[in-house]
This record gives C-alpha cells, sequence and structure tokens, in this order.
C-alpha cells in the first residue's frame, strides 16, 4: 500500500489567538446590540444574523483550518458541497412541507 | 415471552405451493452446491480466498455473482407478475392471490434495485477502479469486505422473508401509513427494513471507501482530471451515495421508531406527516438511481472508445456533464410525487429542474455519437449493448421528460406508463451498461474470454424482449391501467397485458442464454484464455495488467501522462518495462472480520425483525467484540517479497511476448 503522507495544517497559537479574538468580538457586538436596545427590531434582527454568519467563517478558516491553497482545497471544497447539499435537501424539504400544509388549510 | 420472539410454525408459508416448490429448487441447488464443494475438497479454498478476502478484484468477483443470483430471484418475481396479470383478466383471479401478489412486486423492487443492480455496479467498480487509477487496492482494504458482507446479510434476510413469515405487501417505497404498525401489523415491513439497513450502511462505507481511493491513491502523475472516465462517473456515483445514503439511513430510523416505539413521525395522528416519509425517501431514492445510471454511462464511454479506437470526444465535458447531473440529481426528487398537492411554485421548480438534467444527458449523448464519428466501431458484444442503450435510453429519457410536466404527471401518475418510463431508464441505462461492462472485462477478471456468439444471442433476446414487454405498458399507462393491480376487467387491456407477458418471457431467453453463456466460456476457458491482459487494445491502465491481474496489481506503480494512459505507452513503447528492480509490496492479510460483525449484524436485524430480543442483544454484543478483536488483531499485513513478484511478472511478459509472436 503506498499512502502519500500528506500533512493538513493544524494551525498557529497566532492562528488559534486571531480566530479566539474575532470570535469574542463578534459575541461581544451582537451582545451589546440586543442590551442596549436602541436599535430597531429589524436592524438587530440582521445584524445578529450577519455577525453570526461571519463568524461561521471564521471558525472554518482558524479552527478547521479550511482554506483554497493545493493543500486544504479538498477539504474546503468537501465542506461546501456538503454544505449545498444541506441546505438544498432542508430548504427545499421545509418549503415543499410548509407549501403542502398551506394548501391543507 | 417466547425465546423465539414472535416465530410460530405458522410463519412458514405451507400454504402457498410455488413458494414451498421455489424452497425445495433452493434447497437441493444449495445441496448440490455444498456436496460438489466438499467433492472436490474446495472449503479451504473458498474461505482463504474468497470469503475473508480483501482483494478489490475477488470481492468485485464476489458481488457479481450475488448480482446474478439476485437476478434470477428479481427476474422470477417479474415473470410471476407478468403471467398473473396475463392469466387475471376479464374478472378472473389468476394464480397469485393479492397477499402474496403484494408481496412480490414489493420483493421485485428491493431485490432489483438494491441487490441486483448495486452489487453489480459496486462489484464492476471494485473490480475496476483501483486498476484504473493505478493502484494496489482501496484505501480501506478490510472495510471494503465488511461492506461486501453487510450488503450479502441484508441479502440473507431478503431471502429470509421468502421462506420464514413474509415480505412486505406496501409496494418498494413502502410509504406509511400503509408500512405503519396499524396497517402492515406483521413482519413484512421489519423484514424491508432491516434488509435495508444493513446493506444501506455496507453501500455508505463503500461509497466513502473509494472517495478516499480516487482521492489519495492515484498513480504518480495522474491528476484528478486525467482519470479514466468510468473511475470519474463512479466517483460521482460515491459523491451522491455519501450525500444520499444517510437520508435513507435516518428515514428508515425514523419508520422503525414508529413501529418499535409506538413513535409519531409518519402516522395519522399524533402529530405525525406521513407526507415526510415520502420526501426524505425520495431525497433518497432520486440520488439512487443517477448512482445506478452514471458508473453505467462510464462503461459506455469506456467500451465506444475502446472499440472505436479513438480517444472519447469531450473528456471534459463529459466529466463536468456527469457533475451536473449529480447536482441537479439532488434538486428533482419531488417529482416523483407531484401528486401530493404542494404549491404550484413547488412542482414548477421541480418539474423545471427535472427536464434540464436532460440537458447533460443529451452531451453525454452527443459525446458518445461523436466518438463513432469516423471511427471504426468493433461491433462486439459491449457494443451491441452500448448501441441499444443510446437508443432504448433515449426513449426512456423523453418519456421522463413528458412525465416531469406537473399536468402531465397529474394523468399519467402510479399508471403503467410511469411503470414503463422507469424501466426504460434502469435497464435501458443501468443494466445495459452494466452487461456491456460484464462483458467488456470479463477477460480481465477471469482470464478467459467469453463466448461472444452467445452474448450477442442473449443480447437480442434482451433488446427485443425488452421493447416487447414494456411498450404495451406506455399503451397501458395511456389505456388508464395503473400499477400494482392484482387481477384486471377491462377487455381493450388484455391484449397489451398478453404481448408484455410475451416480452419477460423473451427476456427471460435472454437470461438463460446468458447463463449458459457463463457456463459455456467457463467450459471452454482452456481454448479462450487472455494471455496478454489487453484483449482489446484499451486505452486505460487496468488493460495493463495480466489477465487476472496480479493480486498486488502493479508490481511498480504506472507513471500517468495521459487520461489514455496505456495508450500514451505503447504510442511512447513502454508499456510492458520491466523494471530494473522489484521492490517489496505492503499487502493487507485477509481477514474473517468482515464477517464476523456483518453476520452479527444480520443476527441483530433478523432478532429486531421477529421481536427476540435476547439475540438482538447478543448479536449487538457481537459486532462489538468482532470489531474490537479487529482492532487488536496484529497479523494485518504482509510484504510480498522482491523474488516472488520477479517470478509472477517474468511469466506475464512471457506470455506477452508469446502473443506478440503469434501477431508476427
Amino acid at each position: 500500500m503506498s499512502h502519500s503522507a500528506e500533512i493538513e495544517s493544524h494551525g498557529s497559537v497566532k492562528s488559534y489567538l486571531i480566530g479566539f479574538v474575532l470570535s469574542v468580538v463578534l459575541t461581544a457586538i451582537p451582545f451589546w446590540i440586543v442590551m442596549t436596545g436602541s436599535f430597531s427590531k429589524a436592524t438587530t434582527f440582521y445584524s445578529v444574523i450577519a455577525l453570526a454568519v461571519v463568524q461561521i467563517v471564521v471558525h472554518l478558516k482558524y479552527f478547521l483550518h479550511l482554506d483554497f491553497s493545493i493543500r486544504g482545497r479538498l477539504n474546503t471544497f468537501a465542506f461546501l458541497f456538503t454544505a449545498l447539499i444541506i441546505v438544498m435537501v432542508v430548504g427545499l424539504s421545509i418549503w415543499i412541507i410548509y407549501s403542502a400544509n398551506a394548501m391543507m388549510m | 415471552m417466547s425465546l423465539l420472539g414472535n416465530i410460530t410454525l405458522d410463519a412458514i408459508p405451507y400454504h402457498e405451493p410455488i413458494i414451498m416448490v421455489t424452497l425445495a429448487v433452493i434447497g437441493v441447488i444449495g445441496l448440490a452446491v455444498v456436496g460438489l464443494i466438499t467433492k472436490y475438497e474446495k472449503w479451504g479454498v473458498l474461505w482463504h480466498n474468497w470469503l475473508t478476502s480483501v482483494d478489490h478484484k475477488r470481492l468485485g468477483i464476489m458481488y457479481i455473482i450475488l448480482a446474478l443470483v439476485m437476478l434470477i430471484r428479481g427476474f422470477s418475481d417479474a415473470i410471476m407478475m407478468r403471467t398473473q396479470l396475463a392469466i387475471a383478466t376479464n374478472g378472473s383471479e389468476g394464480y397469485l392471490p393479492p397477499e402474496h401478489y403484494d408481496q412480490i412486486f414489493t420483493a421485485h423492487g428491493i431485490i432489483m434495485i438494491i441487490f441486483m443492480a448495486m452489487p453489480f455496479m459496486i462489484g464492476l467498480m471494485n473490480i475496476v477502479l483501483p486498476l484504473q487509477i493505478g493502484a494496489r487496492d482501496v484505501a480501506f482494504p478490510f472495510m471494503n469486505n465488511l461492506s461486501f458482507w453487510f450488503t450479502a446479510s441484508g441479502a440473507v434476510l431478503i431471502n429470509i422473508s421468502l421462506g420464514l413469515g413474509e415480505f412486505a405487501k406496501t409496494g418498494w417505497l413502502a410509504y406509511p401509513p400503509l408500512s405503519e404498525m396499524s396497517f402492515s401489523p406483521g413482519v413484512g415491513v421489519d423484514y424491508y427494513i432491516w434488509a435495508l439497513q444493513i446493506s444501506g450502511i455496507g453501500t455508505l462505507l463503500t461509497g466513502v471507501n473509494f472517495l478516499a481511493t480516487v482521492f489519495k491513491m492515484r498513480a504518480p502523475g495522474m491528476k484528478l482530471m486525467q482519470m479514466p472516465i468510468f473511475t470519474w462517473t463512479c466517483t460521482w456515483a460515491n459523491i451522491l451515495i455519501v450525500a444520499s445514503f444517510p437520508i435513507l439511513t435516518a428515514v428508515l430510523g425514523l419508520l422503525t421508531l414508529d413501529r418499535y416505539l409506538d413513535f409519531h413521525f409518519f402516522t395519522n395522528d399524533g402529530g405525525g406527516n406521513a407526507m415526510m416519509y415520502i420526501n426524505l425517501f425520495w431525497a433518497w431514492g432520486h440520488p439512487e438511481v443517477y448512482i445506478l445510471v452514471l458508473p453505467a454511462f462510464g462503461i459506455f464511454s469506456e467500451v465506444i472508445s475502446t472499440f472505436t479506437g479513438k480517444r472519447l470526444f469531450g473528456y471534459t465535458s463529459m466529466v463536468w456533464a456527469s457533475g451536473a447531473i449529480s447536482i441537479l440529481g439532488f434538486v428533482v426528487w419531488l417529482h416523483h410525487f407531484f401528486t401530493m398537492g404542494s404549491s404550484a411554485d413547488v412542482n414548477a421548480f421541480f418539474g423545471v429542474m427535472t427536464m434540464i438534467i436532460a440537458i447533460p444527458t443529451g452531451v453525454k449523448l452527443f459525446n458518445w455519437l461523436f466518438t463513432m464519428y469516423r471511427g471504426r466501431l468493433r461491433i462486439t458484444v459491449p457494443v451491441l449493448w452500448t448501441l441499444g442503450f443510446m437508443v432504448t435510453f433515449s426513449i426512456g429519457g423523453m418519456t421522463g421528460v413528458l412525465l416531469a410536466i406537473p399536468g402531465a404527471d397529474y394523468v399519467l401518475h402510479n399508471s403503467l406508463f410511469l411503470v414503463a418510463h422507469f424501466h426504460n431508464t434502469i435497464i435501458g441505462g443501468a443494466v445495459f451498461g452494466y452487461m456491456a461492462g460484464f462483458a467488456f472485462w470479463f477477460p480481465k477478471a477471469t482470464g478467459f474470454h467469453l463466448n461472444e456468439r452467445l452474448g450477442k444471442y442473449s443480447f437480442w433476446c434482451w433488446q427485443i424482449g425488452f421493447y416487447v414487454a414494456f411498450m404495451p405498458l406506455y399503451v397501458l399507462g395511456f389505456l388508464g391501467m395503473t400499477r400494482r393491480l392484482n387481477h384486471t376487467n377491462n377487455p381493450d387491456w388484455n391484449i397489451w397485458l398478453y404481448v408484455a407477458a410475451l416480452g419477460a418471457v423473451i427476456i427471460f431467453a435472454g437470461i438463460i442464454l446468458q447463463f449458459v453463456q457463463l457456463y459455456v466460456s467457463i467450459r471452454d476457458r482452456e481454448q479462450n484464455p487472455d494471455l496478454d491482459g489487453d484483449p482489446w487494445n484499451g486505452h486505460t491502465l487496468e488493460w495493463s495488467t495480466a489477465s487476472p491481474p496480479q493480486f498486488y496489481n502493479f508490481a511498480t506503480l504506472p507513471k500517468v501522462h495521459d487520461i489514455d494512459a496505456f495508450t500514451d505507452m505503447k504510442e511512447k513503447g513502454i508499456e510492458y518495462q520491466a523494471p530494473d528492480e522489484y521492490l517489496p509490496i505492503h499487502m493487507p492479510s485477509n481477514t474473517a472480520a468482515g464477517m464476523q460483525v456483518a453476520g452479527a449484524a444480520g443476527i441483530v436485524g433478523f432478532a429486531l425483525i421477529w421481536h427476540i430480543w435476547w439475540l438482538a442483544i447478543v448479536g449487538a454484543l457481537g459486532i462489538v467484540v468482532a470489531f474490537i478483536a479487529r482492532c487488536y488483531a496484529n497479523n494485518v499485513d504482509y510484504y510480498v517479497e522482491p523474488q516472488e513478484i520477479a517470478e509472477i511478472e517474468q511469466a506475464h511478459l512471457a506470455n506477452v511476448a508469446s502473443v506478440k509472436e503469434e501477431l508476427v
């Protein structure tokens, strides 16, 4: 058996610290937005969602080490493909069943 | 509570003469096989070289043997249904009572899809894919053996249902609420659940295994876009397996909870929604048909390219068309249940998506035509299957686009038009492909040729029989006949039912001829050897090995510079070059652990079907113990020494030289 020994990057203390600080900041901001209560409901809602999505990307980059380098590409594409399938299957299923229920009302 | 759970003597269908005769025949054949193995003292060979083998080529052959055995069972169901429907006209009841007939059409569907087509496809992939990418085995050889035995365990369960208890009477989809405890209190649906669940896990492991293989074990120099086309289509199929089979596992799990623990996922009351089962089932079921057909597309591509003596036209477009089919195949599943009555937007979206799939499929068809254009097509058995496919599958595709129109589907849903359509695509697409691949790679896997003449007869019986059997079903669909009818009373339908039964008989002749072909070819194997391992002037690496290939596949890993790697080597004149020295080859040892784990899983399934709780616990413990024992096994690998390799390779090169001399 010939297994090519490819070693994927596992990050450094620095990259983990950057990821950690970014995550804390990205958690603190929505917390602050909700706590102050001085924004409209829509603004609060959408900014929390947006910051959550940004934080997902931060986690993927700094903790799961997904990137588009030659070595990391395979993992990244596998992740994106899985995400696509889940979004399609779950999203379309919700749409299908919701519409069917609505037609039954 | 009895030690045997719900098993009683009544579970054996004494009152069904057809089943009892079948069991007797199976018993006689089984005893004959056991007797022959004992007589020729082959038990050791069977155990050491086959059952415990982790060699992908041997596992592939075992998969195909399983597929052929299950083809006989599935086809018996088919011809019984056709004769029943030909007899039970004008209000006559025929010879199959509804409770038996319902089991037959359910078993026919499950056997043909899960236990015939899937093992056939996975068997061909096992034999060919590692050779095509210049690898010595798959990434996880033991897991490959385990996958096979999971599939075999599922097949054993479905066959036990013939003689003990019953099989599901729900149709192969087992839609709730019919498949719930309140409407199907027997063990039929439980056999269905556990046979599918266990073999489904095997398939999922196979998908993971072969993905790891193509991503990590390609020969030096082979880029992804240089993989042979069959390997590519299998890779897309494996991606679909990995993405879709967990949905099947989950949906069967939910149905299991409903049936065993009184949950309410799919019940009519208690907040359940039966439509969710149908939705999830088809979210697996539709990708499943692409899992079946994509490798077949790869086979046709290899066959057309090899026998025209040309490079495949549009390799890149072929790869991406397969990718497009794979992704689109995941967003069309609602077309199986347009009539559930979701909104018009939903139906329109899925209808349009379904029609779009015809485009990448059309790209493939034109690629094959352009490959043949100005080529010299050698009309061999694999080519006949391919040409038959191109015509037949096109018709099936067109009726599919017709069904994709929601308005038309409301008329044709669950009619025989639908039955004709999916047989048209699965037989004309997938099965013809496997037959082509079987004839194409048979010399590679076994070292001798199939009888060409009988192969051609068989093809023509299949081809003609197919049209005679299924074109009438299109007509019957338009005449309003629905599927799964046990008997009919409409004089307008009779003639078409008779013709369809005749077609099934012609296909039967084709199947018999195939087995005769196998028998004759094995009998005359000494006269028709494939000495140099390259009988068709092949393009890809599998043809560079001996036939059957050396157990380590490649003495030295080939260096790849081209899609048609072997043609490239031939052009450079380096196809049979012996290296200066051989290095030891690291190989996996055979193991019985796969049989133990999967056998224990089969016992768990059987025990749960019959509610024998103690046995289920014993079986589950067996899985864990066998697995842990395997984890601590020391003798999992060995090295093939250079001297042994040199002897094997010299024998092969001598064979090649003798063939070359004859040609001169």
